[in-house]
């Protein structure tokens, strides 16, 4: 159970976040000018890899802000948080 | 009963206590202090137990919790009997029962042993490989197999035991009370850490504190006495809490642990009454000292298992803890210097050893000579290659190991005993370490796992890291707890050591024997009655993984997950295979340590609190007016109010037609509330719902379609323009709380430029729905200031009112197909409204309705329930709802999958209605629709979502999701059931008043 630390509340316990999924998807301004296949590479594809991973995660029993975390997928270790809108603070 | 065989007193027995307990039926005597196991051998019981599989006599092997052998059926009565206990670990008290498992009709004469004679005919795999012909038998089988299946009985009444969770946080755990933990928890607490120590057992100091030798000694006191000032010195410590008879059972990522506190299970039961028997310790603890020791190794030959036969460590713990004599005659087998230990404390309480079988050739033990001054004979390079005594160990069979080890030579010598000690050398307990995610490697020297690396803020020291001596311990201990806490005040510096062990090992994970292997019953696994031969066999028959070879053999998948065992089990596989230990692994140790009851993981959990549900401000009407409920999401809904002697069926056929011949009320509180409010409100809604929403006029209110981005219908709601920047948002009564998460998400992540701010107010109102053709009389007797003409209060339309000082906001909307008003109130006024409702509806007949009912009128509309006729695999067009689609807007969330190539298939499933042949049959909710009934296979082309019979319409109607049904419009179909076939027709999902004229009447 990690320790998620929230940008706006601080340290809490995992329980108190939903996760998201991953992060910096932006859905397309104009998606009826999109093929078939662009719009399932948006609405479907997403990456699952061993390392770094970038989510994004919701406070939802706390201040319900959304927010991105960078995730080391091979230990859970939290590398960082930052905020919606923001670019990942590590490569 | 034998002879008394308590041989000392020990600080640990209170023999002013005298306790008495039954074990099968038969009354026997301890002192307090005595676990089941030391108090069944000081009166010389030690077959306890029969075995998993080929029901073997076996006995009390160990003295702790990694037991596989001696696990007993606590309690006689059926709702606190306990199965798989460890007799090793229960404290007696006044008044246990226990009683063997696992045989019939009794331990001492078990029919189920037949198959020890049979063993030959029940090798690894052997279920897997018999029970496969034929095939159509299995369910034959079966019904055998699971009768002979499992361990013990489960308890058939509810738990009357009260368990609870608690989080605790500190600076430092410290797993583990023996000597690493007692100088890990004295030096992180008197250097201002908060500090927790934990150990599973009912005292402190571990295995050391035992230890009252002249051959072990720090600072010149035997390291029993060092230790136990230690103890004395620690528990005045103010910010060191410690805990005992508490486990750790689980150790995952960032800290955080699971520990089971045991409160009352050493107290005799009626003293138990209003306390917590365990408690489940939540963990987070910044740094985790683990310091889980080691256990001793046994030995793998043949006939290894009889009762009588322990771990030599675990004889010397019952001897110098408990002051119980394991035997009388002892004889010990041995690797390496840890039985010597044992003799010499045997030889102090004059204990007779017959003699010590040592695998190893060459010796210059100290505690060897001092061994040998006491006349025991030594055979070296000596092996055991069978035992004998069915009940009991009473003989052994000695040869001379060969100088590669693997097989015998010489004359076959016996020796009779009463017990046998055996020790295989220790094994580092790192089960903890590697759930945490820590990762091993193998130490050639002695053979054993220790931890390497691993990422969180703990440390492993003393046995459990490897140092498994003495001299060891208090070399390495100081240095590692000095840099991992990073201290000042540390007084372990210059502890002067003696620790007289020899190091040397001889490890041979096989024994040989002068028989050949097949002839041999060498137990690796003692709870699953694995043996070596069967891992061979799993290797010659081509399992390589020892995950695979763990699963076919069922190696390590007892209770106490072979403890014991597993390394041998690795070991013989590593020398079989040709594979290198380290390189092999081991195979994954999963929580929990120990087992744990299912009481202790619920917690307070139980019953009423099972888990939360939600109750609208009009529930204590509902129950009053005896409805039965249902769980709609979290919340109890009133479901139906039957009448006197009514069914479920009846009252719900007169529900239905009062609200359509007269009136009828429901309580919707629990329709999800959703307070939208900003300069961009209009617009926000456009983007979510699939309708246009801008030109909606103020006082009006529109029903929405909400879809996924993929397309898929994911709720539905009537909302309301209460005025030019502030609309109310109904959900479904499931989906609100998901619905409301989906818009933050878009608002914060997607259009954080939308000027928009959203409330829940579902607990804010209570809302009184009244329906049917007399509601308008109704609700304008109760809100007579306001005018309910058609005119000027329109279908879709809303109005805020007062009823006195009170507020109250007013929608002519219809979820039933009648006219309905629905009243929106602050909530502590809801049953006040409810009740105005039922006095003013009194002369019409007004009849409370639930949720059946408000389903079946809904369906005689063609409505439908996003939940019941969808499933998140249908878009709008295959409800037949595209009127609801915006075509003239831009974009809304899910627009652009409603032309995937997917999702304009014709012939995807469709929303149709279904009407039976025999208009009184109704159909079963998720039957399967079939055109074809003489095809083969039978296609499925649909299922029934909703079905009910309905009393308006005198007929059964249903709706059905059906592949290409829209086309199908009055063609026949199959229902097949068990025992029969039905005949529809499909027809459109509108069955009453398709032109709306009731809404308006």
């Amino acid at each position: 159970m990690f320790i998620i630390n929230c940008p706006f509340c601080g340290e809490r316990d995992q329980s108190e976040f939903k996760a998201g999924g991953e992060a910096h998807i932006i859905r397309p301004r104009q998606p009826t000018e999109l093929s078939d296949d662009e719009w399932a590479e948006y609405l479907f594809t997403r990456k699952n890899i061993k390392g770094i991973q970038f989510e994004r995660w919701n406070h939802a029993h706390g201040c319900r802000k959304w927010f991105n975390m960078a995730r080391d997928t091979l230990n859970d270790e939290i590398k960082a948080v930052y905020k919606m809108g923001d670019k990942p603070p590590i490569e | 009963m034998k002879n008394n065989l308590r041989v000392k007193t020990s600080k640990l027995i209170d023999e002013t206590y005298r306790i008495s307990f039954k074990f099968n039926g038969t009354t026997y005597h301890g002192f307090k202090g005595d676990t089941l196991a030391s108090a069944l051998l000081v009166n010389g019981v030690h077959l306890v137990a029969r075995s998993f599989k080929y029901h073997r006599p076996r006995g009390i092997m160990t003295a702790g919790s990694e037991e596989p052998n001696a696990i007993v059926q606590l309690h006689n009565n059926s709702s606190r009997t306990e199965p798989n206990v460890r007799a090793t670990e229960v404290e007696i008290y006044e008044g246990l029962e226990a009683s063997s498992q696992n045989c019939w009709p009794n331990v001492n004469f078990d029919i189920g042993a037949i198959n020890n004679l049979l063993s030959p005919l029940l090798p690894a795999g052997f279920y897997y490989k018999t029970f496969m012909w034929p095939a159509s038998f299995w369910e034959k089988y079966e019904y055998f197999i699971r009768k002979s299946a499992g361990l013990g009985k489960s308890p058939t009444k509810p738990d009357p035991d009260i368990y609870e969770h608690r989080y605790i946080h500190c600076d430092v755990l410290v797993i583990g009370a023996g000597i690493s933990g007692i100088m890990a928890a004295k030096t992180a607490a008197k250097n201002g850490l908060k500090t927790l120590l934990v150990d599973e057992k009912p005292n402190l100091g571990g295995s050391e504190i035992y230890q009252n030798s002249e051959y072990f000694k720090i600072d010149n006191q035997t390291s029993g006495s060092w230790l136990e000032k230690e103890i004395n010195k620690i528990k005045k410590i103010e910010n060191l809490e410690i805990k005992t008879r508490t486990s750790v059972a689980a150790f995952h990522g960032y800290n955080f642990l699971l520990a089971r506190e045991n409160l009352t299970d050493h107290l005799p039961i009626e003293q138990r009454k209003n306390k917590t028997r365990h408690k489940l310790l939540k963990i987070r603890a910044k740094k985790v000292i683990n310091a889980t020791g080691s256990i001793e190794r046994p030995l793998i030959f043949n006939n290894n298992d009889r009762p009588g036969i322990l771990l030599s460590s675990a004889i010397k713990k019952y001897t110098d803890l408990f002051g119980v004599a394991c035997g009388e005659r002892i004889v010990l087998l041995t690797n390496n210097d840890s039985a010597y230990e044992t003799a010499i404390s045997l030889i102090q309480r004059g204990i007779k050893v017959e003699a010590i079988i040592d695998n190893r050739e060459q010796l210059d033990s100290k505690l060897l000579y001092e061994v040998e001054k006491s006349n025991v004979k030594i055979f070296k390079g000596f092996t055991i290659v069978d035992t004998s005594g069915y009940k009991r160990i009473n003989k052994v069979s000695i040869m001379k190991l060969s100088i590669d080890g693997q097989s015998v030579v010489g004359p076959k010598t016996n020796l009779y005993c009463d017990c046998l000690g055996i020790s295989g050398g220790w094994t580092p307990t790192v089960h903890l370490f590697t759930q945490s995610g820590g990762k091993l490697k193998f130490r050639e020297d002695d053979q054993v796992f220790i931890p390497n690396t691993n990422t969180l803020e703990q440390i492993s020291i003393g046995a459990c890291n490897g140092d498994l001596l003495l001299d060891e311990i208090i070399k390495n201990v100081p240095k590692s707890l000095k840099k991992f806490l990073n201290v000042k005040d540390f007084e372990y510096d210059d502890l002067q050591v003696l620790s007289s062990n020899n190091k040397s090992k001889r490890n041979i994970w096989l024994l040989p024997s002068d028989k050949v292997l097949g002839k041999t019953k060498p137990f690796v696994d003692y709870q699953n009655d694995a043996t070596a031969k069967d891992i061979k066999l799993a290797l010659r028959e081509g399992f390589r993984s020892i995950e695979h070879v763990k699963r076919y053999t069922t190696t390590g998948m007892g209770t106490d997950q072979g403890k014991l065992g597993n390394m041998h089990a690795l070991g013989i596989i590593s020398e079989t295979a040709g594979a290198k230990m380290g390189e092999l692994g081991t195979t994954t140790f999963r929580p929990p340590y120990t087992p744990l009851t299912f009481g202790t993981i619920v917690g307070r959990n139980v019953g009423d609190y099972f888990d939360i549900f939600r109750k609208t401000p009009l529930h204590d009407w509902h129950v009053n007016n005896k409805a039965e409920f249902e769980n709609v999401g979290q919340w109890k809904r009133a479901w139906y109010y039957p009448k006197e002697n009514e069914n479920m069926y009846q009252a719900v056929q007169r529900e239905s037609k009062a609200a359509r011949e007269s009136a009828g009320i429901l309580d919707a509180s629990t329709l999800g509330k959703i307070d939208i409010q900003g300069t961009d409100a209009s617009e926000f809604l456009n983007r979510v719902y699939t309708n246009a929403w801008s030109k909606l006029a103020i006082g009006k209110c529109r029903y929405g379609l909400m879809l996924n981005e993929d397309g898929m219908v994911y709720d539905d709601g009537v909302t309301t323009r209460l005025s030019e920047n502030h609309y109310i948002m109904t959900t479904t009564t499931g989906g609100a709380a998901n619905v409301m998460g989906k818009l933050e998400d878009y608002l914060q992540t997607e259009w954080p430029e939308l000027d928009v701010y959203l409330t829940s107010v579902t607990d804010h109102f209570a809302t009184v729905s009244v329906c049917g053709p007399n509601s308008k009389k109704i609700v304008s007797s109760v809100i007579p200031d306001l005018d309910f003409s058609d005119e000027n209060f329109p279908h879709m339309s809303f109005k805020e009112a007062k009823i006195g000082k009170i507020n109250c906001r007013v929608m002519r909307i219809s979820f039933t197909g009648e006219q309905s008003y629905e009243i929106n109130i602050q909530a502590n006024y809801g049953k006040s409204m409810w009740e105005k409702c039922m006095v003013a509806g009194n002369n019409f007949d007004i009849t409370p309705y639930g949720t059946e009912t408000m389903h079946l009128l809904r369906a005689e509309k063609g409505f439908i329930i996003v939940g019941q006729d969808t499933d998140g695999t249908m878009t709008p067009i295959d409800l037949q709802m595209d009127w609801i689609v915006s075509k003239k807007k831009y974009d809304f969330v899910g627009k652009r999958s409603l032309y995937r190539s997917d999702t304009i298939r014709e012939d995807r499933k469709q929303l149709v209605g279904l009407i039976t042949e025999n208009p009184t049959e109704v159909l079963e909710e998720g039957a399967q629709i079939v055109a074809d009934i003489n095809k083969s296979p039978v296609e499925m082309i649909g299922h029934v979502t909703s079905s009910y019979y309905s009393p308006n319409l005198k007929k059964s109607i249903a709706l059905a999701v059906i592949r290409s049904g829209k086309n199908m419009m009055g063609q026949k179909l199959i229902i097949p059931m068990e025992k029969k076939t039905i005949n529809v027709t499909v027809t459109d999902p509108v069955f009453l008043d398709k032109e709306n004229k009731r809404l308006n009447a």
